[in-house]
């Protein structure tokens, strides 16, 4: 068993009367990779934005290298920044989350120089343009400029440029076309391999999943309904919600009125 | 012509301003009554705008060529009553997002009755009694009626959608996306009630989606489309298990499954033509591990696989390559 990098314990956090997160605990292996699976609303979304220190739960901790770095109250800066070099997340929509006046390179300098001030920019940019697949002249390149699986690619290069321990991804290939999907799992799957980093997968593709994880978390209405090494939660569902998910994949024969008629619904 | 068709799309071409191509580059499509056809492909390939010409929908300045039937009348030469008449009543579509597509201000009710009212002949009291039996044939209460798009979930609404396409009992269906927006368990939701509706009103029903496995699952035949031409068009079943177009094998190959063990996907290498290249030949050459030369001087013309003319092909070289479909 290798060394955890990231465990989480009893995690709370409600909406007013919404319990989003509802006693969610697990751990991550350095090195490996956790899919957590579920529906809108499931929580699976704001376990995230915990664990990346978008939210504050309202108990519970997170643990990053045995190292506590959620407090209940707002944390101070270094610890900001800290927990920003170990975690780093990919958005769900390329088009949102860059800056649409900020060329590429800018906006992979600007964490270099938040987080390492000595570092030889330029050299290291050239470095992350290249591990992600993207030509070195794209620097100079507005996002405008690129296709929607560019701008994914940028995304990464930027989360990567921290050397983070931990890569959260929401969603991260849901708006992307399935030729250039499979192009972003391909490249996560060999930065995994060259890499020790750790990803952390929220999506509600089962067969993303399968693709790229070793261990999955299945959630529903902020609590997990079931999880286990991936291959084996997905060869032998115990929980019907489990098997629901997986009987609502289109597939040749599939049946769908049969389906909503199922009483695990 | 086939006097069966529902709709019947012949050599489509579309033209927007300040393109170097033709966004539909020669479209033939056909579906009959109680059938449901897929037209599948990825952003730009020009599903959306195949379907929305149905509908004369098209962008300002697009520029046709070919001809449209729905019901043997051709959309693209219509009088604007008689474009009006076909949008209120023959043909309906069901788009992406139902919040987009539905005004928050306005009761449901309001929502399905005003179609049929503006339309002429129809009182207020019937039009509410027709909503009403529409509402309960998608699943939901008259209760609806009186509610706010806000207080509906986005499966409630899409259903909501549904039942006001079905008001004005339309012979054609047009969804666009319809399940994208939707949860996994929604979506199998939302298809299921699509099967019932064409079963029980006999309409023709084109499913418009990216998603190549729901298209096969759901679907009896399937078109895929790549940079505004169809590449290969057949048999849901016969398509999902022996694709014959490069583009269709890729597709289902970069698909991330769940009955198979690969890890590793067989990305497409490259992405789709934009608007401002020109091309030449094969549109799909410069992605294809099986491209030639002359697969960039001549754009290949559809031809019947093995004889079988519901299963066409554009490709030169479709009998040089086995289709090695990984899944299974």
């Amino acid at each position: 068993m290798s060394e955890t990098v990231l465990e989480v314990s009893a995690l709370h956090k409600a909406f007013r009367t919404v319990h989003a997160v509802d006693n969610v605990s697990f751990t991550l292996a350095a090195g490996g990779s956790l899919g957590i699976v579920g529906e809108s609303g499931s929580g699976k979304t704001t376990t995230a934005r915990i664990i990346v220190g978008l939210e504050h739960p309202d108990s519970g901790q997170v643990q990053i290298h045995n190292r506590a770095s959620t407090s209940t109250k707002r944390s101070i800066r270094t610890d900001r920044l800290r927990r920003a070099r170990e975690v780093q997340m990919v958005f769900q929509d390329p088009y949102l989350s860059l800056d649409p006046r900020i060329t590429v390179g800018a906006a992979l300098r600007e964490p270099l120089a938040l987080h390492f001030p000595k570092t030889d920019r330029p050299a290291r940019v050239a470095e992350l343009l290249d591990q992600v697949g993207l030509g070195e002249h794209l620097a100079n390149s507005l996002p405008r400029q690129l296709s929607g699986g560019q701008r994914q690619r940028v995304a990464i290069a930027r989360a990567l440029a921290v050397e983070p321990a931990v890569l959260v991804l929401d969603e991260a290939v849901a708006a992307l076309d399935v030729s250039v999907q499979a192009q972003i799992l391909n490249l996560l799957a060999d930065i995994r391999d060259r890499t020790n980093i750790s990803y952390l997968f929220i999506t509600h593709d089962l067969g993303v999943v399968r693709c790229v994880t070793d261990d999955v978390i299945v959630m529903r209405r902020g609590k997990i309904v079931e999880s286990g090494p991936t291959t084996q939660v997905l060869a032998n569902p115990q929980h019907p919600y489990t098997n629901l998910l997986m009987d609502s994949i289109p597939r040749p024969g599939w049946d769908p009125r049969r389906l909503s008629n199922s009483p695990s619904r | 012509m086939d006097p069966l068709n529902t709709l019947d799309i012949q050599n489509l071409r579309l033209r927007l301003p300040n393109t170097a191509r033709p966004v539909l580059a020669g479209i033939n499509l056909t579906i009959r009554a109680r059938e449901t056809v897929a037209l599948v492909g990825e952003s730009g390939s020009g599903k959306t705008l195949t379907a929305r010409s149905v509908l004369r929908l098209l962008p300002p300045g697009a520029e046709t060529e070919g001809t449209v039937r729905v019901n043997g009348e051709d959309v693209l030469a219509m009088a604007p009553d008689q474009l009006r008449r076909l949008r209120a009543g023959t043909a309906a579509m069901i788009f992406q997002d139902p919040r987009a597509a539905i005004n928050p201000l306005r009761r449901v009710g309001d929502f399905l009755t005003e179609g049929v009212r503006l339309g002429g002949g129809i009182r207020a009291a019937e039009a509410t009694a027709r909503a009403e039996r529409m509402l309960t044939a998608v699943g939901l209460t008259s209760a609806a009626l009186r509610q706010y798009p806000g207080e509906l979930s986005g499966g409630m609404l899409q259903r909501v959608m549904i039942a006001a396409a079905l008001m004005g009992d339309p012979k054609l269906l047009l969804a666009d996306e319809p399940t994208t927006a939707l949860d996994v368990t929604t979506q199998a939701e939302v298809v299921a009630l699509l099967g019932d509706v064409r079963d029980r009103f006999g309409t023709g029903l084109l499913f418009v989606t990216h998603d190549l496995g729901l298209a096969a699952a759901i679907s009896d035949r399937v078109y895929v489309m790549y940079a505004g031409l169809i590449a290969e068009t057949g048999p849901a079943d016969e398509l999902f298990a022996h694709p014959r177009h490069p583009y269709t094998a890729a597709l289902l190959n970069s698909t991330p499954r769940l009955d198979s063990t690969n890890k590793r996907l067989a990305a497409i290498d490259g992405q789709p033509p934009g608007l401002q290249v020109q091309l030449s030949g094969c549109p799909f050459a410069a992605r294809c591990l099986y491209a030639t030369d002359l697969c960039t001087e001549q754009t290949p013309t559809q031809l019947p696989v093995a004889n079988n003319t519901k299963h066409l092909v554009a490709c030169h070289h479709t009998d040089k390559w086995e289709s090695k479909v990984v899944h299974v």
